[in-house]
């Protein structure tokens, strides 16, 4: 019997795979090339223009933030501050501003990607079946594989970083657009029909400002997966936080490590806290 | 040629429509349908016209298809088989612009659950059928203003709808409908949400809207008064069908068949019965130009003891009697205006027999029918009884044989 299963060839899928990344690799370079310079650049400057605010400047502001989005609670303010002036302390500022950067520029891709497709998932039994178990796929394969192509298409650093981090938390953006415009009542759905909407009326005045919550809440999720990619991403060459906590891994710095996590989750604290606030604010 | 023209529609849920559609052509019946075929009716082969201004009430149990009906008036839902008739244009034929234009200025529906957008103002919802249209921000402001305030709504414009009540909430989704000034109103299911007695006021505000301005109002309801109270006439459903139409007052005397009957048993007969039902013409006299000479010739020859009356504008201001008009005829007098009595009560026409009631049975003399101020019938006790006396005759009232 096993020997029956033996004498099927191994099916070439590896080889296949790579065949075609390299083929994705060559016809693409120019393009590849440009995203990775272009990319490089826009997050470079914006990592030094976070960083040549002064620190206490940027802390007082993330609290002020923090205290009007949580309607006037002192809570996440002052959280934020003690949190901020610690990882300051610690001389991870720089490190921190530069997550900062790869988060943002993940999240506002991945939203601006994740959110026409829910729309369009939503709208459509076939785009349903389709993406869905494309989002499975995605969600279920290990975070580190999709180093590997990053790593193909646009070589190490902070770009390749992006890409991984968006193809990671695309996910949850797309499930809750998708959720969120279906759960729309069916009657509020039919009235908007019956006044003779036309199909971009009733998204824009609608379906989106009544599934925005649910999809606040998936991009809320984007956000944070985003976050905790920045780790992993930090493997191939992207800066930041992540970089530290890696870097105290292979030297088995306890210390260094424990810090460095500890910031991320400090950051991670804020960024989740406030992008809720907004959510329910709007509410 | 009637508003609304509905000829041999059909919808049919599911798989196997084909099939289905052929065993409705063969007649068979839903069940038998579902049976071989797993599909299901929805609307089984309807007919019906609606004509201009008339309020249509298409009645039925949950499940008879009459919410499948109402939407396939405005294609919200399109239909298996069969053609309808707006003015006269099929729109089971048209274009997605077409159908859009007629929904956006010949039909407006109003839903059982309101169908109010929450996170839109009052204000803002009642814009926004005008708004898809693209009317300016400031005529399409006053227009909803407009209609907010016949709606007694105003104050409420800046207000969301989880603030208000239920009764209000629809009064809003009325506003909504009305501030696109459509020729058609479909209304599913609109009063059944709210408890009863703000059921009953928004019916009356349904009819003296009705009154005020005469729209074509398909009105779906499973509750028999209601239809009654409010419809001109009736569609009654059952399994996708429609087993009878006729005005209440036709469907009450001769029910299609056993089902309308047992349908119809619950009914009671003083509580869907208005005064409309039960008032006769009224024999009046006009203060203004008739003196008591013209007053008691009427009375002779009608043969009656008492007129009403009234003033150039049919507006009601009381009545006059016999003695009164011949003491009036000794002293010369040249008009009757100083014979006039205003100790007769007034009631509205719409108001249930069973209210006047007690107003009657106390009343010495007849009770006046008066809807905003015009004299538009009488009410004389043995017609009453005669109107509540449950034999199959009961409502078509014979004036002559009480007089």
């Amino acid at each position: 019997m096993s020997n029956l299963l033996d004498s099927i060839p191994r099916l070439p899928v590896s080889d296949a795979t790579e065949k075609m990344m390299d083929l994705l690799t060559d016809s693409f370079s120019s393009l590849f090339d440009f995203v990775q310079k272009g990319g490089k650049s826009a997050m470079e400057a914006i990592t030094e223009m976070l960083i040549a605010v002064p620190p206490i400047i940027f802390i007082i502001i993330v609290a002020i933030i923090a205290f009007f989005a949580t309607k006037k609670k002192f809570g996440l303010a002052i959280f934020s501050i003690v949190g901020l002036l610690f990882i300051y302390n610690q001389g991870l500022w720089e490190e921190l501003m530069n997550t900062i950067t790869l988060v943002i520029f993940a999240s506002i891709i991945a939203v601006v990607i994740g959110v026409p497709f829910g729309i369009l998932m939503s709208k459509s039994m076939v785009a349903e079946q389709i993406i869905k178990p494309i989002l499975d796929f995605m969600q279920t394969m290990p975070g580190f594989v999709y180093l590997i192509p990053a790593v193909a298409f646009f070589g190490i650093g902070v770009v390749p970083g992006v890409f991984a981090s968006v193809i990671f938390a695309l996910p949850p953006t797309v499930r809750f657009t998708n959720l969120g415009i279906r759960q729309v009542p069916k009657e509020l759905v039919e009235a908007a029909d019956s006044y003779g909407s036309t199909g971009w009326q009733k998204l824009i005045k609608v379906e989106l400002p009544l599934a925005k919550s649910t999809i606040m809440a998936g991009i809320n999720q984007t956000v944070l997966l985003s976050l905790s990619m920045v780790v992993i991403a930090s493997m191939i060459g992207a800066p930041g936080l992540g970089r530290e906590v890696l870097s105290a891994l292979q030297r088995a710095q306890v210390g260094n490590g424990f810090v460095a996590g500890l910031s991320l989750v400090i950051f991670a604290i804020i960024i989740d806290r406030l992008t809720q606030s907004l959510n329910k604010k709007k509410q | 040629m009637g508003k609304i023209k509905v000829e041999n529609v059909t919808k049919i849920f599911g798989k196997h429509i084909n099939s289905a559609l052929k065993l409705v052509e063969q007649k068979k019946d839903k069940t038998e349908i579902l049976r071989q075929t797993g599909a299901t009716i929805g609307v089984y082969d309807a007919s019906f016209t609606v004509e201009e201004g008339e309020i249509f009430v298409i009645m039925g149990l949950s499940g008879s298809g009459k919410s499948t009906l109402v939407r396939l008036l405005n294609h919200l839902i399109e239909p298996t088989s069969g053609n309808i008739y707006i003015d006269g244009e099929n729109i089971s034929k048209m274009n997605k612009q077409q159908l859009r234009k007629i929904r956006r200025e010949k039909m407006s529906m109003v839903f059982q659950n309101f169908g109010l957008f929450p996170q839109r103002t009052v204000l803002a919802n009642t814009e926004y059928g005008l708004e898809v249209r693209g009317i300016s921000k400031e005529e399409r402001r006053l227009k909803a203003e407009k209609a907010l305030d016949n709606a007694g709504l105003l104050p409420y414009k800046d207000q969301y709808p989880s603030q208000l009540s239920g009764g209000m909430q629809q009064r809003v989704g009325l506003a909504r409908a009305l501030a696109n000034d459509p020729d058609i109103l479909l209304m599913d299911e609109a009063f059944s949400a709210l408890d009863p007695l703000i059921r009953k006021d928004m019916q009356d505000e349904l009819l003296d809207l009705q009154q005020r301005v005469r729209k074509t109002i398909i009105f779906i309801t499973h509750d028999l008064n209601e239809a009654l109270r409010i419809g001109d006439r009736i569609a009654l459903m059952k399994d996708g069908k429609i087993i009878q139409i006729g005005t209440g007052e036709e469907i009450l005397t001769n029910p299609a068949n056993d089902y309308v009957k047992t349908f119809l048993e619950d009914v009671d007969r003083s509580k869907v019965l208005t005064v409309e039902n039960a008032m006769i013409r009224p024999m009046s006299v006009n203060v203004e130009l008739d003196g008591p000479k013209v007053a008691l010739k009427r009375m002779r020859d009608e043969k009656v003891s008492v007129l009403l009356a009234v003033d150039k504008k049919r507006d009601y201001v009381g009545y006059i009697t016999a003695d009164d008009a011949l003491e009036a005829s000794k002293r010369g007098e040249k008009n009757v205006m100083n014979i006039v009595r205003t100790d007769m009560p007034t009631v509205p026409p719409d108001m249930l027999i069973q209210e006047v009631l007690g107003i009657i049975s106390e009343s010495p003399t007849p009770v006046a029918v008066v809807r905003e101020r015009k004299l538009v019938g009488v009410l004389i006790r043995g017609v009453v009884i005669q109107a509540l006396s449950s034999n199959s005759e009961g409502v078509q009232l014979d004036e002559q044989s009480i007089r």
